[in-house]
Protein backbone atom coordinates (compact mmCIF):
# COMPACT_ATOMS: atom_id res chain seq x y z
CA UNK A 1 0.00 0.00 0.00
CA UNK A 2 2.54 2.42 0.85
CA UNK A 3 4.57 1.40 -2.24
CA UNK A 4 1.39 2.45 -4.58
CA UNK A 5 1.01 5.58 -2.47
CA UNK A 6 5.31 6.50 -3.18
CA UNK A 7 4.42 5.45 -6.67
CA UNK A 8 1.85 7.71 -7.58
CA UNK A 9 3.58 10.74 -5.54
CA UNK A 10 7.01 10.27 -7.72
CA UNK A 11 4.48 9.67 -10.70
CA UNK A 12 3.26 13.30 -10.28
CA UNK A 13 6.68 14.23 -9.47
CA UNK A 14 8.06 12.84 -13.10
CA UNK A 15 5.37 14.50 -15.10
CA UNK A 16 5.25 17.74 -13.51
CA UNK A 17 8.96 17.98 -13.45
CA UNK A 18 8.71 16.87 -16.91
CA UNK A 19 6.43 19.70 -18.11
CA UNK A 20 8.25 22.21 -16.65
CA UNK A 21 11.25 20.94 -18.44
CA UNK A 22 9.28 21.26 -21.57
CA UNK A 23 7.77 24.71 -20.84
CA UNK A 24 10.07 27.01 -19.51
CA UNK A 25 11.93 28.82 -21.50
CA UNK A 26 14.78 29.60 -19.77
CA UNK A 27 17.02 26.53 -20.88
CA UNK A 28 18.91 26.81 -16.98
CA UNK A 29 15.43 26.55 -15.18
CA UNK A 30 14.72 23.58 -17.81
CA UNK A 31 17.89 21.57 -17.39
CA UNK A 32 17.64 21.83 -12.97
CA UNK A 33 13.42 21.02 -13.30
CA UNK A 34 14.83 17.57 -15.77
CA UNK A 35 17.46 17.32 -12.45
CA UNK A 36 14.20 16.81 -10.25
CA UNK A 37 12.49 14.73 -13.10
CA UNK A 38 15.73 12.10 -12.54
CA UNK A 39 15.54 11.81 -9.01
CA UNK A 40 11.76 11.20 -9.22
CA UNK A 41 12.39 8.29 -11.43
CA UNK A 42 15.45 6.91 -9.90
CA UNK A 43 12.63 6.53 -6.88
CA UNK A 44 10.09 4.95 -9.53
CA UNK A 45 13.49 2.99 -10.23
CA UNK A 46 13.53 1.81 -6.63
CA UNK A 47 9.90 0.77 -6.03
CA UNK A 48 10.84 -1.60 -9.59
CA UNK A 49 13.46 -3.24 -7.53
CA UNK A 50 15.61 -1.78 -9.97
CA UNK A 51 18.58 -0.66 -7.36
CA UNK A 52 21.26 -0.73 -9.33
CA UNK A 53 19.64 1.57 -12.35
CA UNK A 54 18.48 3.82 -9.96
CA UNK A 55 22.15 4.73 -8.68
CA UNK A 56 23.01 5.18 -11.83
CA UNK A 57 20.65 7.33 -12.58
CA UNK A 58 21.36 9.17 -10.11
CA UNK A 59 25.03 9.37 -10.61
CA UNK A 60 24.92 9.56 -14.63
CA UNK A 61 22.34 11.72 -15.67
CA UNK A 62 21.68 14.10 -12.68
CA UNK A 63 25.12 14.25 -11.69
CA UNK A 64 27.58 14.04 -14.91
CA UNK A 65 25.43 14.74 -18.14
CA UNK A 66 23.54 17.96 -16.22
CA UNK A 67 26.70 19.19 -15.34
CA UNK A 68 27.82 18.98 -19.20
CA UNK A 69 24.32 20.71 -19.77
CA UNK A 70 24.39 23.62 -17.13
CA UNK A 71 28.00 24.14 -17.91
CA UNK A 72 27.17 24.47 -21.86
CA UNK A 73 24.66 26.59 -21.23
CA UNK A 74 26.40 28.97 -19.37
CA UNK A 75 29.35 29.15 -21.37
CA UNK A 76 26.92 30.10 -24.41
CA UNK A 77 25.62 32.36 -21.42
CA UNK A 78 22.03 32.77 -23.16
CA UNK A 79 20.02 36.17 -22.18
CA UNK A 80 16.46 36.99 -22.07
CA UNK A 81 16.74 38.95 -24.50
CA UNK A 82 18.13 36.32 -26.97
CA UNK A 83 15.78 34.12 -25.89
CA UNK A 84 12.79 35.86 -27.95
CA UNK A 85 9.56 36.59 -26.77
CA UNK A 86 7.41 33.76 -26.35
CA UNK A 87 4.85 32.90 -28.93
CA UNK A 88 1.40 31.75 -28.41
CA UNK A 89 0.63 30.51 -32.24
CA UNK A 90 -2.19 27.88 -33.05
CA UNK A 91 0.39 25.13 -34.11
CA UNK A 92 1.51 24.50 -30.01
CA UNK A 93 -2.59 24.71 -29.56
CA UNK A 94 -2.49 22.06 -31.85
CA UNK A 95 0.75 20.46 -30.86
CA UNK A 96 -0.89 20.16 -27.43
CA UNK A 97 -4.12 18.63 -28.17
CA UNK A 98 -2.56 15.81 -29.96
CA UNK A 99 -0.44 14.97 -27.28
CA UNK A 100 -3.04 14.92 -24.89
CA UNK A 101 -4.77 12.55 -27.55
CA UNK A 102 -2.05 10.70 -28.16
CA UNK A 103 -1.48 9.66 -24.38
CA UNK A 104 -5.64 9.48 -24.02
CA UNK A 105 -5.67 6.87 -27.19
CA UNK A 106 -2.13 5.23 -25.59
CA UNK A 107 -3.96 4.63 -22.31
CA UNK A 108 -7.00 3.91 -23.43
CA UNK A 109 -6.55 1.70 -26.24
CA UNK A 110 -3.05 -0.04 -25.27
CA UNK A 111 -3.19 -0.75 -21.84
CA UNK A 112 -6.00 -2.87 -21.31
CA UNK A 113 -5.72 -6.14 -21.20
CA UNK A 114 -3.10 -6.71 -24.27
CA UNK A 115 -0.08 -6.25 -22.02
CA UNK A 116 -1.80 -8.83 -19.56
CA UNK A 117 -2.20 -11.48 -22.21
CA UNK A 118 1.20 -10.79 -23.80
CA UNK A 119 2.98 -11.36 -20.67
CA UNK A 120 0.64 -14.32 -19.56
CA UNK A 121 1.56 -15.71 -22.75
CA UNK A 122 5.29 -14.92 -23.25
CA UNK A 123 6.24 -15.17 -19.39
CA UNK A 124 6.44 -18.94 -18.98
CA UNK A 125 8.44 -19.83 -21.93
CA UNK A 126 10.91 -16.80 -21.46
CA UNK A 127 11.18 -17.48 -17.44
CA UNK A 128 12.34 -20.75 -17.62
CA UNK A 129 14.95 -20.09 -20.77
CA UNK A 130 16.11 -16.69 -18.45
CA UNK A 131 16.68 -18.78 -15.66
CA UNK A 132 19.40 -21.17 -16.46
CA UNK A 133 21.42 -17.57 -16.85
CA UNK A 134 20.94 -16.10 -13.78
CA UNK A 135 22.79 -16.55 -10.57
CA UNK A 136 21.07 -18.48 -8.14
CA UNK A 137 21.63 -16.42 -5.00
CA UNK A 138 22.02 -12.96 -7.04
CA UNK A 139 18.21 -11.18 -6.05
CA UNK A 140 16.27 -9.53 -9.08
CA UNK A 141 18.10 -5.95 -9.48
CA UNK A 142 21.25 -6.63 -7.26
CA UNK A 143 24.38 -5.62 -8.56
CA UNK A 144 25.48 -9.50 -9.07
CA UNK A 145 22.54 -9.87 -11.26
CA UNK A 146 22.86 -7.07 -13.63
CA UNK A 147 26.80 -7.45 -13.87
CA UNK A 148 26.41 -11.68 -14.40
CA UNK A 149 23.69 -10.33 -17.32
CA UNK A 150 26.01 -7.56 -18.63
CA UNK A 151 29.55 -9.39 -18.47
CA UNK A 152 28.44 -13.40 -19.36
CA UNK A 153 25.81 -12.72 -21.57
CA UNK A 154 26.22 -9.34 -23.46
CA UNK A 155 29.77 -9.31 -23.58
CA UNK A 156 29.62 -8.32 -27.32
CA UNK A 157 26.68 -5.06 -26.87
CA UNK A 158 28.95 -3.55 -23.97
CA UNK A 159 32.26 -3.69 -25.99
CA UNK A 160 30.13 -1.88 -28.85
CA UNK A 161 28.98 0.69 -26.15
CA UNK A 162 32.81 1.57 -25.49
CA UNK A 163 33.21 2.16 -29.27
CA UNK A 164 30.22 4.16 -29.35
CA UNK A 165 31.36 6.19 -26.71
CA UNK A 166 35.14 6.29 -27.94
CA UNK A 167 33.11 8.07 -31.50
CA UNK A 168 31.38 9.83 -29.48
CA UNK A 169 34.41 11.63 -27.59
CA UNK A 170 36.29 12.03 -31.23
CA UNK A 171 32.97 13.36 -33.22
CA UNK A 172 32.24 15.86 -30.02
CA UNK A 173 36.12 17.10 -29.99
CA UNK A 174 36.02 17.30 -33.69
CA UNK A 175 33.02 18.77 -34.16
CA UNK A 176 33.35 21.64 -31.20
CA UNK A 177 36.89 22.44 -31.97
CA UNK A 178 36.46 23.68 -35.40
CA UNK A 179 40.00 23.46 -36.52
CA UNK A 180 42.35 20.54 -35.37
CA UNK B 1 0.86 0.10 -8.44
CA UNK B 2 1.29 -2.78 -11.29
CA UNK B 3 2.67 -3.14 -14.76
CA UNK B 4 0.02 -0.59 -16.61
CA UNK B 5 0.54 2.04 -14.25
CA UNK B 6 4.18 2.23 -14.98
CA UNK B 7 3.36 1.91 -18.90
CA UNK B 8 1.00 5.12 -18.54
CA UNK B 9 3.39 7.00 -16.74
CA UNK B 10 5.81 6.00 -19.12
CA UNK B 11 3.56 7.07 -22.18
CA UNK B 12 2.75 10.27 -20.41
CA UNK B 13 6.46 11.25 -19.98
CA UNK B 14 7.35 10.46 -23.78
CA UNK B 15 4.21 12.81 -25.10
CA UNK B 16 5.38 15.51 -22.72
CA UNK B 17 9.00 15.33 -24.47
CA UNK B 18 7.61 14.87 -27.79
CA UNK B 19 5.75 17.93 -27.60
CA UNK B 20 8.77 19.97 -26.04
CA UNK B 21 10.33 18.34 -28.78
CA UNK B 22 8.00 19.70 -31.48
CA UNK B 23 7.56 23.00 -30.38
CA UNK B 24 11.02 24.19 -28.79
CA UNK B 25 13.10 26.11 -31.25
CA UNK B 26 16.20 26.64 -29.24
CA UNK B 27 18.88 24.09 -29.80
CA UNK B 28 19.41 23.28 -26.09
CA UNK B 29 15.42 22.90 -25.14
CA UNK B 30 14.98 20.35 -27.99
CA UNK B 31 18.27 17.99 -26.42
CA UNK B 32 16.81 18.36 -23.17
CA UNK B 33 13.32 16.93 -24.80
CA UNK B 34 15.30 14.18 -25.93
CA UNK B 35 16.60 13.63 -22.36
CA UNK B 36 12.76 13.06 -21.44
CA UNK B 37 11.90 10.73 -23.81
CA UNK B 38 14.78 8.69 -23.52
CA UNK B 39 14.29 8.70 -20.04
CA UNK B 40 10.39 7.67 -20.63
CA UNK B 41 11.76 4.42 -22.37
CA UNK B 42 14.38 3.58 -19.87
CA UNK B 43 11.37 3.22 -17.64
CA UNK B 44 9.17 0.99 -20.16
CA UNK B 45 12.50 -1.22 -20.46
CA UNK B 46 12.76 -1.25 -15.81
CA UNK B 47 8.86 -1.82 -16.21
CA UNK B 48 9.03 -4.89 -18.02
CA UNK B 49 12.18 -6.11 -16.70
CA UNK B 50 10.52 -6.06 -13.40
CA UNK B 51 7.51 -7.90 -14.19
CA UNK B 52 8.57 -10.47 -16.76
CA UNK B 53 11.57 -11.10 -14.08
CA UNK B 54 13.91 -11.67 -16.24
CA UNK B 55 17.13 -8.75 -15.64
CA UNK B 56 17.94 -8.51 -18.99
CA UNK B 57 15.83 -5.22 -19.65
CA UNK B 58 18.05 -3.63 -17.18
CA UNK B 59 20.81 -4.39 -19.26
CA UNK B 60 18.76 -2.70 -21.87
CA UNK B 61 18.79 0.03 -19.25
CA UNK B 62 22.14 0.15 -19.10
CA UNK B 63 23.06 0.53 -22.84
CA UNK B 64 20.76 3.58 -23.00
CA UNK B 65 22.38 4.97 -20.77
CA UNK B 66 25.08 4.79 -22.28
CA UNK B 67 23.27 6.15 -25.88
CA UNK B 68 22.15 9.11 -24.22
CA UNK B 69 25.17 10.26 -22.91
CA UNK B 70 26.92 9.89 -26.29
CA UNK B 71 23.88 11.90 -27.64
CA UNK B 72 24.19 14.57 -25.29
CA UNK B 73 28.56 14.84 -25.76
CA UNK B 74 27.76 15.12 -29.72
CA UNK B 75 24.66 17.23 -29.09
CA UNK B 76 26.18 20.15 -26.99
CA UNK B 77 29.37 19.76 -29.30
CA UNK B 78 27.01 21.11 -32.55
CA UNK B 79 25.26 23.24 -30.29
CA UNK B 80 28.32 25.14 -29.26
CA UNK B 81 29.56 25.14 -33.01
CA UNK B 82 26.42 26.82 -34.14
CA UNK B 83 26.91 28.99 -30.97
CA UNK B 84 29.86 30.10 -32.35
CA UNK B 85 29.17 30.76 -35.81
CA UNK B 86 26.17 32.68 -35.50
CA UNK B 87 25.84 33.91 -32.01
CA UNK B 88 22.45 31.90 -31.72
CA UNK B 89 21.07 28.19 -30.74
CA UNK B 90 18.30 28.09 -32.85
CA UNK B 91 18.02 24.84 -34.84
CA UNK B 92 16.93 26.45 -38.28
CA UNK B 93 20.09 28.53 -38.19
CA UNK B 94 21.59 24.78 -38.60
CA UNK B 95 20.74 24.45 -42.25
CA UNK B 96 24.06 26.40 -43.20
CA UNK B 97 25.79 23.44 -42.21
CA UNK B 98 25.17 21.98 -45.42
CA UNK B 99 27.86 23.36 -47.19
Amino acid sequence: MAETILFYIFAIGVLFAGAQVVLRRNPVHGALSLVACFFFLAGTYVLLAAHLIAILQIMVYAGAVMVLFVFVIMLLNLKDEELGTPRRTIWKGIGLVSVVGATGAVAWRGLGSAYDSVLAHGAATQLTDMAKHTLPGAPFGSLKAVAHAVYLNSVLPFELTSLLLLVAVVGAVVVAKGKI
Amino acid sequence: MNLQACLLLSSGLFCVGLYGLLTRRNAIGILLSIEVMANAANLNFVAFSRYSGAGYGQVFALFVLALTVAEVAVGLALVMALFRSHRDALVELASAFRH
